[in-house]
């Protein structure tokens, strides 16, 4: 049975060959439109906007007097937040119809993960949303942690280091949420300062994990490496710098009548709607719906951390914003307590106490900034020929996992994050299917703006503030 | 964790291992491993045990009581719809239902309105091909959840290979919707009353699904200093 290789469609031989006569469309291209797609039927007139000079376009659509115009928004668009597309049907300014394609930064890695080890599954997943690395990371390990059955074994101080970085994460997230909506509307100071409190947080991350993003820092079983003494000092430096610089963002807009004026009542979702998209995270808590993962089904010990859930009870835009930017203080005092029990659980063990799962090398700085621990390949090297055996199969090899299926949700700052990972007993996931927030909330785009304004499309983009790469993966 | 949500010990999957019912055959998902370096196809297994042979072990059948509030679910979907429960697993502390896909329609609409489940969220919907599950290549996963109960159950529908129709979920579940259309679009898996079932992520006119355990990676070998490095599905698998 295994020596045989399945094929999709039993009556071809080749289920994946593209056949000749396959309809590729009419590839002769004549035609004045040259940025259209070849062989795209059209009604009526097409116009090509690509920057330049529209004054041609509005005096001919003027001339025609007919006010129904369907845009296509993207996925080269500066307010589509990435490679997002949106093809909208407009009557005036008003959209009376939006249908979000997505697609367009799908590169297979749920794909590529099942061709790895365990363990190099996670530098995969850590790419999806770039602006939840950390989360992207605890989900997939969490999940094979589940299925290896060391959920209760993983120390103390490598959940307190998990916790802390993924609050870390959440701040930076939000930043990155926030920072976007103000420029949305004009408002660019709000996007360099918060990119500006962002760096604060990137270099931390360098710090910790040697990466500002991408850091394939939190494995299963731990995490790759321990936070020192000076890491600890620098997150409470920056943490202290950030208390009072974020707050500028907020003076900035908070009372201010435009940004009011284009966030309260835009973007609207009720309970009702979000529980039928099934949209978490801030969008649902904007609903007054005190929904938080790390208080309904806490994993990484967060309910012995002291924190509120943020609600607002507006449905709106304005709302959103508001929670993700107190939800920065209630990250931050996580934060706190988390250094507060690292400095506490100094010297202890960050990774699992199982050397068939635990990664062997220890990373350490060389003259060069980067570098492994001497003291390892010492050993591996000089005194123990089983170390090298050891050290050698499990990072060509790996670990084996039970055959079964978990999934873990977390509460991630867009809303539910989890893995779904499935096993087949071997060295590489057999499947690993992530559910991204931003996935599942763009499906309400439609709800939020038809019948709406076309400039508050920009502006409900903001308050769902998807990620293309966890959208696409 | 209250005791409410955690009616299992993680390593006993809530049951004593020695009453778990072992896989029926054709429960089995995955086929016999041969040799030491697992996948085939790959190099030749010179590592001396070609010849070994290792079943695959698959988490138990559950049996009862299944322990907190999974027994309750349970029984009230029996009550509601009876025959859509075919399998219960409890691996890793969460519940999994296999449900007769004729019935999961029916199974849905009763998850979601009946009082004493409240499942009213369909939180994800993922698909995986098990090539080997013969009769039951494809395999659908939802995962809801009950925001009232605070529970979270996993649905798992098969169907064979050429076959793949199951009925769409998301008359019951909106939020189904681009899952369903992921579901199908990676491994063809053609969800029956779905309003819209297209493409999402690869282009409208792509042929085969790439998720497909048969479908190819693909990858070029990679060259350094003169040796080479095959692409990443032709490499030794353990």
């Amino acid at each position: 049975m295994s020596d045989q290789t399945p094929t999709a469609d039993p009556t071809r031989t080749d289920p994946y060959e593209v056949p000749e006569d396959a309809d590729r469309g009419d590839t002769s291209d004549d035609r004045p439109d040259y940025l259209g797609g070849v062989g795209d039927a059209a009604e009526g007139t097409v116009y090509t906007a690509s920057g330049g000079d529209w004054d041609e376009i509005v005096a001919s659509q003027a001339e025609r007097g007919d006010e129904r115009l369907v845009v296509n928004m993207g996925p080269q668009h500066p307010s589509t937040h990435g490679v997002l597309r949106l093809v909208l049907e407009t009557e005036g300014e008003t959209v009376t119809s939006l249908r979000p394609a997505i697609g367009y930064l799908h590169t297979g890695i749920e794909k590529s993960m099942e061709f790895r080890s365990w363990t190099q599954g996670v530098t995969f997943c850590t790419r999806m949303d770039y602006l939840m690395p950390f989360w992207n990371e605890a989900a997939y390990c969490l999940s094979v942690e589940r299925l290896l059955g060391i959920e209760d074994d993983i120390p103390e101080r490598a959940k307190v280091i998990r916790v802390m970085l993924l609050e870390l994460n959440r701040i930076s997230s939000h930043l990155g949420g926030i920072g976007p909506s103000g420029m949305e509307i004009g408002a660019l100071t709000v996007m360099t300062a918060a990119l500006r409190e962002r760096e604060m947080l990137l270099d931390i991350y360098e710090a910790i994990t040697g990466l500002r993003m991408n850091h394939g820092f939190i494995r299963p079983g731990g995490v790759a490496n321990d936070v020192g003494k000076a890491e600890i000092a620098e997150v409470r430096n920056s943490l202290k710098w950030m208390t009072t610089h974020t707050r500028e963002i907020l003076t900035l807009v908070e009372h201010n009548p435009i940004f009011k004026g284009r966030y309260s009542g835009v973007a609207h979702l009720d309970l009702a709607q979000c529980m039928a998209m099934g949209v978490t995270g801030p969008m649902l808590r904007s609903t007054g719906y005190a929904w938080d993962l790390r208080k309904e089904m806490p994993v990484l010990d967060y309910e012995t951390y002291d924190f509120d859930v943020i609600t607002r009870d507006t449905c709106d835009a304005h709302g959103r914003f508001m929670i993700r930017f107190d939800e920065i203080w209630e990250s931050m005092k996580i934060v706190e307590q988390c250094l507060e029990r690292l400095e506490k659980l100094e010297g202890a063990p960050f990774m699992v106490d199982d050397p068939k799962i635990a990664w062997p090398a220890q990373l350490a700085i060389g003259n060069d900034g980067i570098g492994n621990s001497n003291e390892h390949i010492k050993h591996i090297m000089g005194e123990s020929m089983e170390a090298l055996i050891h050290h050698f199969k499990i990072v060509t090899e790996g670990f084996k996992v039970p055959v079964g299926q978990a999934y873990v949700p977390l509460e991630s700052p867009k809303g539910e994050l989890g893995a779904h990972v499935v096993s087949d007993g071997g060295t590489r996931p057999w499947r690993a299917h992530f559910r991204d927030p931003s996935f599942n909330h763009l499906q309400a785009m439609p709800m939020m703006t038809e019948g709406g304004m076309l400039s508050d499309v920009v502006v409900a983009i903001s308050t769902l503030d998807p990620v293309l790469g966890g959208v696409d993966r | 964790m209250t005791s409410d949500q955690t009616p299992a010990t993680p390593d006993s999957g809530g049951q004593d291992l020695a009453q778990a019912r072992a896989p029926r055959p054709e429960e089995r998902r995955f086929a016999d491993k041969h040799g030491s370096w697992g996948r085939q196809g790959g190099p030749a297994d010179t590592s001396g045990y070609d010849g070994l042979v290792r079943p695959s072990v698959e988490p138990a059948t559950a049996v009862r009581p299944y322990g907190g509030w999974f027994d309750a679910v349970v029984d009230v979907l029996n009550e509601l719809v009876p025959g859509a429960v075919t399998r219960v697993l409890t691996q890793g502390g969460e519940l999994t239902l296999e449900i007769a896909t004729g019935l999961l329609t029916e199974t849905a609409r009763a998850l979601r309105d009946d009082p004493r489940l409240r499942f009213e969220g369909c939180m994800s919907v993922s698909g995986v091909h098990y090539p080997d599950h013969v009769g039951h290549e494809l395999h659908v996963v939802y995962s809801l959840q009950s925001y009232t109960h605070r529970h979270r159950i996993r649905l798992e529908v098969m169907v064979p290979d050429d076959n793949p129709h199951v009925p769409s979920v998301v008359p019951t579940y909106p939020a189904a919707d681009w899952h369903e259309r992921e579901t199908w679009d990676m491994f063809g898996v053609i969800f029956d009353g779905h309003p819209a079932l297209t493409r999402i992520l690869m282009p409208d006119d792509w042929y085969g699904h790439p998720q497909r355990k048969d479908y190819p990676l693909g990858g070029i070998p990679v060259e350094y200093k003169g040796a080479t490095i095959a692409p990443p599905d032709e490499r030794r698998s353990y």
